[in-house]
């Protein structure tokens, strides 16, 4: 017989008015109304300012416009938990068009487990009506070839061409400040473009 | 956070519910057709966002009060729930942040998408948060949310639950469940708990009525105890080069 662990609270999922407890103020009650939970940081933070948006897409190609999304990353010189960043975001997909976006700014490399770089990178969490564990992945830039190409989370995902899944696009004219450089990261649930969620 | 830096224990997907499970038919399309890719866990999946005092509201914690819009207080049965948050060698998992939210007693959410004909109750958000202390314990108070039907095989009916949402001290150890209350006759004919096989699992998700900690003339109790994922020993630890 092995040895007794407790075993881990199973999973349900978040549901469909997962914002009331989570974006209150974005589910439509009058409170924390001063919270932005997507906005990581502002102006005050050192680092360069950028905007990472995109929607969730279903198997049929429709946008999930309930679901709620988590960031997690290392500050600009690839510290989590740094004084003045928690580096912790939070935002709910927009009702009618599933848009989501976090404004932060970039991180910095921090090590694996071997003490390589990784590439700058954020965690990014799902949780939705339909979703029983919540999704993770990471999110990547793509003006960052070279430290992808040496990145030894993306070079742990076997098949080449899914790799690509989880590099974000930077592109001109997001729905953000036109000063602040946009990142376009679509994930897809299902299908041929299906993005790469870990476990982990 | 946390200056521990040691690894999670694997954790048991055949013990979770799996994504694709048809009878709860939202997850068909919003399921991930290929196996999870394994990742080895490293500073970001070790640490976490780090949630004080600070971030809470004195009322954060009472939801028969923290929404009172025409005077009085929530109406319902007026219920605590309290326990503990533990890791799997039952280690106290403190500083995690607990989120909850649910129905109000007749079954409807505060929610622009909740349709259900119930009413809403006026001073009644369905909103909470506090903090695990030292021991790993929470509490909060609130009243007993009420069942409520769903479009899923024509009209489903959820039993009566509390959504809760728990950080422990790192991403590896997030988690989004849902409570359940004892002797619901609901529980076993609810598509989104059938999600899960394995009885026992079920079980941990039903809160016990908990008569030693009832406060007279005024609330019952339930206890409802949480396991987060746990660090692992670092025994003779190997840095493997290459992926
Ligand atoms: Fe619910």
């Amino acid at each position: 017989m092995p040895v007794q662990y407790l075993k881990e609270t199973p999973s349900q999922t978040g549901g469909p008015y997962v914002h009331i407890g989570c974006l209150p103020h974005f589910a439509g009650l009058n409170l924390r109304t001063q919270e932005k939970l997507h906005v990581l940081a502002g102006g005050g933070v050192p680092g360069e300012q950028i905007r990472i948006e995109g929607v969730v897409w279903d198997g049929s190609g429709h946008p999930l416009r309930d679901v709620m999304l988590e960031l997690w990353q290392a500050d600009g010189s690839g510290t989590y938990n740094a004084p003045g960043f928690r580096g912790w975001g939070r935002v709910g997909a927009d009702p009618q068009t599933g848009l989501w976006g976090f404004e932060t700014i970039r991180p910095g490399a921090t090590p694996w487990v071997d003490g390589r770089p990784q590439a700058p990178h954020c965690s990014l969490l799902l949780f939705a009506r339909g979703i029983n564990i919540h999704l993770h992945t990471r999110i990547y830039f793509d003006d960052r070839p070279e430290a992808n190409a040496a990145d030894p989370a993306l070079l742990s995902i076997e098949l080449v061409n899914r790799r690509q899944t989880l590099i974000a696009a930077r592109q001109a004219g997001g729905q953000g400040r036109s000063d602040v450089p946009t990142f376009r990261f679509d994930v897809h649930l299902q299908g041929d473009k299906e993005t790469v969620f870990f476990d982990c | 956070m946390s200056s521990d830096t040691g690894e999670f224990t694997r954790r048991d997907r055949a013990w979770h519910p799996p994504a694709f499970t048809p009878p709860y038919k939202t997850s068909v399309l919003r399921s991930p057709g290929k196996a999870l890719v394994s990742l080895r866990q490293s500073i970001g999946e070790r640490t976490g966002p780090v949630f004080g005092h600070g971030d809470l509201d004195p009322l954060d914690n009472d939801l028969i009060r923290n929404y009172i819009t025409t005077g009085g207080e929530a109406i319902g049965e007026r219920i605590i729930v309290h326990g503990r948050v533990v890791d799997e060698m039952g280690r106290p998992v403190k500083g995690s942040l607990v989120e909850v939210w649910q129905a109000n007693a007749g079954g409807r959410y505060r929610h622009g998408n909740d349709r259900y004909l119930a009413p809403l109750d006026p001073n009644f958000g369905g909103c909470g948060r506090c903090v695990t202390d030292d021991d790993g314990r929470y509490f909060f108070r609130t009243i007993k949310p009420g069942p409520y039907p769903w479009m899923n095989h024509n009209s489903d009916w959820r039993p009566s639950h509390i959504h809760f949402s728990l950080f422990g001290n790192a991403f590896a150890q997030r988690l989004v469940t849902q409570m359940y209350f004892e002797g619901d006759p609901l529980i076993p004919l609810c598509p989104i708990i059938g999600t899960i096989r394995d009885k026992a699992a079920v079980d941990m998700l039903v809160a016990k009525l908990d008569m030693n900690e009832m406060v007279p003339f005024d609330s019952l109790v339930y206890r409802f105890d949480i396991v987060l994922r746990g660090r692992r020993s670092t025994f003779f630890e190997n840095r493997p080069e290459g992926n």
